[in-house]
């Protein structure tokens, strides 16, 4: 059985700006090649620090940005020369919202409606997204979730085939969250191809059916999250998470091979290729300074650990 | 003040339909162009803009000596020259001002990605521009008729002429100042330029009547082709083929010049 075409393809996408904006006047390479599929019917994410590129990789496949050079296929088609009969069929949300602020959030979905033969229901689709009640007042006056979820109904009003969310959870309260992270697992569901880009690895880890690592510009890894999760080591445990008093002089050279940390008070991470007699030495540790934990957590390795083996630092 | 979104409950809203097609492209057009006309007559700064000050301007020219010579009466010869300055306040300033925070705000970038795309977002504007202005005709017009403006019947298909040409030279100045500058700059150099045009542009003072060293600069610019032309349109029932032509060169220009340098973020 032939695979069916991805929704998007891009294919050694380069960019360059500048000068305006660079420092010394020359331009800046800001996509040196990146790569990357997006199938119908599954949450493509694309993870990496601010800077990687997410954002201006986005841009090339909705048309906003022109390729330097690659190939950037949307559909089948050249984003940047989008027919309006492509714009239907793709759903964006950008990262600042693109929203006007003195307009009622209303009044925008329907205007944003009234640019498609077919829309969604905006009443229901308001309903859906906790909308209704804004009536009277200007999209200045939301909250930042609510924004979010505006941007949101403004990407999903033309019943879209592609959608593009550009860090659909900055800024998200917990309830909104849940909505906005449901409604896209229903988007999957329908068999939508879902481009989205995110800095939190908790949202690729929970959203994504295939992720790629940007940094610098460049693709450095691909996968499923079980794909780039996967441990090469045969105990497959990367992190080891306890709690107790808080501001303990960490034993750095009795595990000089792992990474210790306080991330809050009284919760301690060792991170690292954990082995068994790690684990001995933390213990005996415990027991020769009188420290007893409250709790221990082991756990496998998460995508923060690819993040951090790939490019040595941490995403945030 | 809000209702409670209701989380995992699958609504009618979503669910899957044939893929949706864009509307046509005049409905689109329309619609937008409606969608910013109502925004800038609702604003209450454009609305200053466009009626209020257009009215003060009116009544003051009527009531002062200030034209006093130019032939006609006082009202025969503010009404068109306060027509060219509805003009440009709208066309220019206030949609100026109006694209320059889009731009800032991420609007014409999030308008573009829709079926209304860039063409579709600029055409709109120009039918938003002609729609403000067609009340403002209405508006500054019809209380000129009562303050017994009588323009010639004969001039009125040649000020339309003008008046579209005049919409086209300052709806592409306006988008080229907004899509270059940043909003608080547009903001500044669009009124700047407005004030200056109506004081010494030939707006509402014929250009002849300035200083003679500047009355050949002052000539080819688009304000004192848009004035002098909808005077002698109204006054004498003629079409001035030297203004028409002027703010001709003048849209094109400045279309040209907005194709090549506006930028959209």
């Amino acid at each position: 059985m032939p695979t069916p075409a991805p929704a998007l393809l891009i294919e050694g996408l380069t960019k360059d700006f500048g000068p305006v904006g660079s420092l010394d006047g020359r331009m800046v390479r800001v996509l040196d090649g990146v790569g990357l599929s997006a199938a119908r019917g599954a949450v493509t994410v694309l993870l990496g620090a601010n800077g990687a590129g997410k954002t201006t990789t986005l841009e090339c496949a909705q048309g906003l940005q022109r390729a330097d050079a690659g190939s950037v296929r949307l559909l089948g088609e050249d984003p940047w020369r989008a027919s309006p009969r492509l714009r239907a069929r793709v759903g964006v949300m950008l990262q600042e919202g693109g929203l006007p602020p003195s307009v009622r959030p209303i009044a925008l979905l329907r205007h944003v409606a009234s640019m498609y033969r077919a829309p969604l229901s905006v009443d229901l689709l308001a309903e859906r997204l906790g909308l209704v009640g804004f009536g009277a007042v200007s999209i200045r006056r939301l909250s930042g979730g609510q924004r979010q979820r505006l941007a949101l109904a403004c990407a999903l009003v033309g019943r879209p085939e592609v959608v593009f969310l550009d860090e659909p959870s900055a800024g998200l309260d917990p309830q909104s969250r849940t909505i906005v992270f449901d409604l896209i697992n229903e988007l999957r569901a329908d068999g939508l191809a879902v481009i989205l880009t995110t800095h939190l690895l908790d949202d690729a880890q929970r959203l994504a059916d295939y992720v790629y690592i940007l940094e610098g510009g460049r693709t450095v890894a691909e996968g499923t999250v079980a794909d780039l999760t996967a441990d090469q080591d045969a105990d497959g445990l990367r992190e080891l998470e306890y709690e107790t008093v808080p501001g303990l002089t960490l034993p750095t050279e009795l595990l000089p091979h792992l990474q210790q940390s306080e991330p809050g008070p009284g919760r301690y991470v060792v991170r690292g290729a954990l082995t068994p007699r790690d684990v001995e030495l933390l213990a005996g540790w415990w027991g020769a300074n009188g420290v007893m934990p409250t709790a221990i957590t082991m756990a496998p390795r998460s995508l923060e650990d690819v993040f951090l083996d790939i490019s040595g630092r941490s995403i945030r | 003040m809000s209702t409670r979104p209701t989380p995992g409950r699958r609504s009618p809203a979503l669910e899957p339909r044939p893929s949706g097609a864009a509307a046509a492209l005049g409905t689109r057009v329309v619609r937008h162009g409606s969608y910013e006309a109502l925004g800038m007559l609702r604003n209450g700064e454009q609305l200053v803009l466009a009626i209020v000050l257009p009215l003060l301007a009116l009544v003051a020219l009527v009531i002062t000596p200030l034209l006093d010579g130019y032939g006609g009466s006082r009202i025969d010869v503010a009404a068109p020259g306060v027509l060219a300055l509805c003009t440009m306040s709208t066309a220019f300033t206030g949609q100026g001002i109006a694209t320059g925070f889009d731009r800032r705000y991420g609007v014409l970038r999030f308008l573009s990605t829709t079926p209304l795309g860039r063409s579709g977002l600029i055409l709109g504007k120009a039918v938003a521009v002609a729609v403000v202005l067609a009340v403002q005709l209405v508006v500054i017009g019809g209380t000129a008729l009562l303050l017994g403006w009588s323009p010639m019947p004969g001039g009125i298909l040649p000020a339309a002429v003008l008046l579209l040409l005049g919409s086209a030279a300052f709806t592409a100045l306006g988008l080229l100042v907004a899509g270059t500058l940043r909003p608080e700059a547009t903001l500044a150099v669009t009124n700047l330029v407005w004030i200056l045009l109506a004081a010494a542009g030939g707006v509402i003072i014929p250009a002849r009547s300035l200083p003679e060293i500047v009355q050949g600069f002052v000539s080819v610019l688009p304000s004192a082709a848009l004035g002098d032309g909808l005077r002698d349109a109204f006054l004498d029932g003629a079409l001035d083929p030297i203004a028409s032509l002027v703010l001709l060169a003048w849209a094109v220009l400045a279309s040209l010049a907005a194709i090549r340098w506006f930028k959209w973020s």
